[in-house]
């Protein structure tokens, strides 16, 4: 098929989809008892009725339910996300703030997790029942099992504070002021910990994956007539069996996308990382509709357009879906 | 016009200096980097109470006045003050030489809009009720007129609460509860605003014409954002941060102790009053009787509290003005534990114990969040109050919110709070008490339901009593009035403390702690 056919397909799927996800979330927050005015009360120590009534009214939120999801869809699809109720900013402002730090870090921890867990997985395949295969086994399985916020409260105790290599929070260290390089050269060493907690689970996950592919592919006809040609032991694993091992593996990396998006809410608050993940988590208890809506939109997006990206990706990787259409 | 009070700047210099708040050898430079676990929504105290914005805003604004640790106000904006013979006005003579962080001058004008900002936009409405107009006869000169004397009035013109804003910024119409130059300010106070990422930090640097000569000695302050209080600890061990306020979790204060580079002190918190306290819902069935609350109150252990569950950290309270404060009262009935005593004032009460020891059940709230002050302590209350017949079921709440519907719509039986006094009892604790503040839907208001006429007979003239001793009389007679009648059991002060590096000099420790300017804290 056409790929900008696909794509349209795509797109009109992807507007709907974002339709449905605000809202759904618009009134799954409301159903929550409570509203942003009692945050705020809370946040000054105490209010009035009057003050509480005021605020209802600034927000909108003396409105019924239904209206106010009209004004918000209103709004929404001429690209206005409204004014942050507890950040005093607009929604747009804050996640285009916060929205690099995540990518950032989602990218750092799937690449890190793709390149080290395949590396892993193809090590094991080279003899299934050595040492190494045990071992990357058993890894994968605590990787798996254990808990993100787990993974990295031990790290920041490990590495943080027992061998203190690494910072405990933050992205950068707004006390140092270094030049451009030494700013990057910050972020990345207070990238190291979220972004390994976050790969973590990923490379475990790789790993297994890659050992398993590897394991068929290597054991098929095409595999025996190479080695019957001559042709040598790192070409097979690396040109013959990978290039074939490697197309499962895109796959869920496409798939995984949102898993890790929302996994990044865990690591983005266990190491303060001031990304969308954090400003979700602070939203959800300021119960600030108009942020957690945003967030919730944007995600959608991040999702639909790595699908999308996959998609694209496997007729590259994969020559049998570039043909046949 | 009787002159009560006035000070001039310099002998206010040679005051600061005899009470301490000016130690020997300070210098310039430095930066002091705090850690917080407060995210704060804006940067502008006018229109925000709470931690988050009074920290820096008592940084980047100044106010008329400013206390010291012994609760005596001081000379800031305000060189002088005076206060009519009837209390019924307050004049205040403005530093010359004061300007905005912009460059343009602190005048009369200012002061009278900042007031109007605060009295309109601010929750504490007791702060300046009472304030009728502000007169301005020349641009340095600002007279409060009240239509009763206020002498809650000093208080509330110190620490985070009138903070004195430039009218030509925020006076351009705009709401000033979203105003953009709450994020943006533009200050009057030691430090200007530099930068604000929200959750992740906020820059200040020294303003170079501050009103004070010589001051501030520090270059910078930063405040970083920590995600709970073991990560701001952690930094704090490490010495990443320099100086940690507000720390309330007992095994980080303790751990910190133990560290020979910082100093960890209980000093600073006097003005805040951070009371944590089971509140009791009068308008319950069984609650409604003086009796049952009275012998709640028997059947609690609060040494077991403050030395058990928060190991000898946090101190005993034992009314509705924290210890600490000129106006609390030791002589009132402090409930030791008398499991006797609160069993017959239950059988008094006509709640006899059943066949299987039982008298009635009642559900208790609690904040959800760190858990030592208030999930730890109900979860005690319920094997303790068992002990007298009385069931008690815990009812967690999934976040603030859902608690404050509960607790502010009276949809409760018994419920763990903090609430803080915030300087004097006029700002803090009429709100919990007067029968007119019974307001269904608001958190912090009366929502006990607690209505005893006399006790605000006496609200009433401790409010507008000008002589200090006199004053000191009537609260603590309706505190002994209040705690008899128990609508809250009072547990515990919170443990706050502030741990700073032992290179800071003139750490920040008068009755408002880190909410007062950093003007005279220095780097060694």
């Amino acid at each position: 098929m056409d790929l900008a056919l696909i794509f349209l397909r795509r797109l009109s799927h992807a507007v709907l989809l974002v339709l449905a996800v605000l809202v759904l979330n618009f009134l799954l927050i409301h159903l929550a008892p409570g509203d942003p005015a009692d945050v705020i009360a809370g946040e000054m120590g105490g209010a009035t009725e009057e003050m509480l009534a005021e605020i209802r009214e600034l927000y909108g939120l003396n409105k019924p339910v239904i209206v106010q999801l009209g004004i918000y869809l209103g709004r929404a699809v001429q690209g206005d996300l409204g004014q942050s109720f507890f950040y005093n900013a607009p929604v747009s402002e804050l996640i285009l703030g916060r929205i690099g730090p995540t990518i950032l870090l989602v990218t750092a921890a799937l690449s890190f997790a793709i390149f080290v867990g395949t590396f892993l997985g193809v090590l094991a395949s080279y003899k299934p029942k050595g040492f190494l295969s045990g071992f990357v086994t058993l890894f994968a399985v605590i990787g798996y099992s254990a808990p993100i916020f787990w993974t990295g409260l031990m790290l920041v105790i490990v590495f943080a504070w027992l061998i203190p290599v690494f910072p405990i929070a933050g992205m950068y260290d707004v006390t140092l002021d270094n030049g451009p390089v030494g700013r990057v050269l910050d972020i990345l060493h207070h990238l190291i910990l979220p972004a390994l907690t976050l790969g973590i689970v990923y490379i475990a996950q790789y790993a297994r994956l890659t050992r398993a592919s590897m394991l068929e592919i290597l054991g098929s006809d095409y595999i025996r007539t190479a080695r019957a040609k001559g042709v040598s032991g790192p070409k097979i694993y690396g040109y013959h069996a990978l290039r074939n091992a490697i197309i499962p593996i895109v796959t869920i990396a496409g798939l995984q996308f949102g898993s890790i998006v929302s996994g990044a809410v865990l690591v983005e608050t266990v190491f303060s990382w001031p990304g969308l993940g954090t400003l979700a988590f602070d939203s959800i208890l300021a119960r600030d509709y108009p942020t957690v809506l945003g967030i919730l939109f944007f995600s959608a997006v991040l999702v639909i357009v790595a699908n999308l990206i996959t998609d694209i990706v496997y007729r590259f990787v994969d020559p049998r879906i570039r043909t046949g259409g | 016009m009787k002159t009560l009070t006035s000070v001039i700047a310099a002998t206010a210099i040679a005051a600061l200096t005899a009470t301490g708040i000016v130690s020997a050898e300070p210098k310039s430079g430095g930066t002091l980097i705090m850690g917080t676990t407060q995210k704060a929504r804006h940067l502008n105290p006018a229109v925000q109470s709470g931690i988050a914005t009074a920290v820096p805003g008592t940084q980047i604004f100044a106010t008329p006045l400013r206390f010291d640790e012994n609760w005596k106000a001081q000379p800031y904006l305000a060189e002088s003050w005076s206060t009519s013979e009837d209390g019924k006005s307050i004049t205040l003579n403005l530093r010359k030489n004061a300007t905005f962080h912009d460059g343009k001058p602190i005048t009369s004008e200012d002061v009278a809009f900042s007031l109007e900002t605060v009295k309109q936009n601010h929750p504490f409405k007791s702060m300046f009720a009472p304030v009728v107009s502000v007169d301005t006869p020349d641009a340095h000169t600002a007279v409060l007129n009240f239509d009763k004397a206020h002498p809650a009035a000093f208080l509330a013109m110190s620490g985070a609460l009138l903070p004195i804003i430039p009218k030509h910024v925020y006076g351009d119409g705009q709401n000033a509860k979203t105003h953009p130059a709450n994020s943006k300010p533009v200050g009057s106070g030691p430090f200007k605003f530099v930068e604000f990422k929200q959750g992740e930090h906020i820059i200040l640097e020294k303003y170079e014409n501050y009103f004070i000569e010589g001051r501030p000695y520090l270059d910078k302050i930063i405040i970083k954002n920590y995600k709970d209080s073991t990560s701001a600890t952690l930094a704090m061990d490490k010495g990443e941060i320099n100086f940690l306020p507000f720390m309330s979790a007992t095994r980080d204060i303790a751990r910190l102790k133990k560290n020979k580079d910082l100093a960890v002190t209980n000093k600073g918190y006097e003005a805040v009053g951070p009371l944590n306290w089971l509140a009791l819902n009068t308008s319950n069935q069984y609650l409604k009787d003086k009796r049952v609350r009275q012998a709640i109150g028997y059947s609690i252990d609060r040494n077991f509290i403050v030395n058990a569950l928060h190991g000898g950290l946090s101190k005993l309270a034992t009314g509705p003005v924290a210890p600490g404060s000129p106006y609390y009262a030791a002589d009132v009935n402090k409930f030791d534990l008398d499991l006797d005593k609160a069993k017959s004032l239950l059988d008094e009460a006509g709640f006899k114990a059943g066949a299987d020891g039982k008298r009635f059940s009642l559900k208790v709230d609690y904040i959800p969040g760190p858990s030592e002050m208030q999930k730890n302590v109900a979860e005690y209350l319920k094997p303790q109050l068992k002990k007298v017949g009385i069931n008690v079921e815990l009812r967690a709440a999934p976040d603030f919110p859902t608690w404050a519907k509960r607790v502010g719509g009276h949809d409760f039986d018994m419920s763990m709070d903090i609430v803080f006094n915030w300087g004097d009892p006029v700002i803090g604790v009429h709100r919990t008490y007067t029968c007119g503040n019974i307001r269904k839907g608001v958190i912090w208001s009366n929502t006990q339901s607690y209505c005893n006429e006399k006790v605000d007979g006496l609200l009433t003239m401790a409010a507008s009593e000008q002589d200090q001793a006199k004053r000191i009389s009537l609260y603590q007679d309706v505190q002994k009035i209040i705690v008899d009648d128990a609508p809250q059991i009072f547990l515990n002060t919170l443990p706050y403390h502030t741990a700073y590096s032992n290179k800071i000099g003139n750490a920040p420790l008068t009755i408002w702690g880190s909410m007062a300017p950093m003007d005279n804290v220095y780097i060694k």
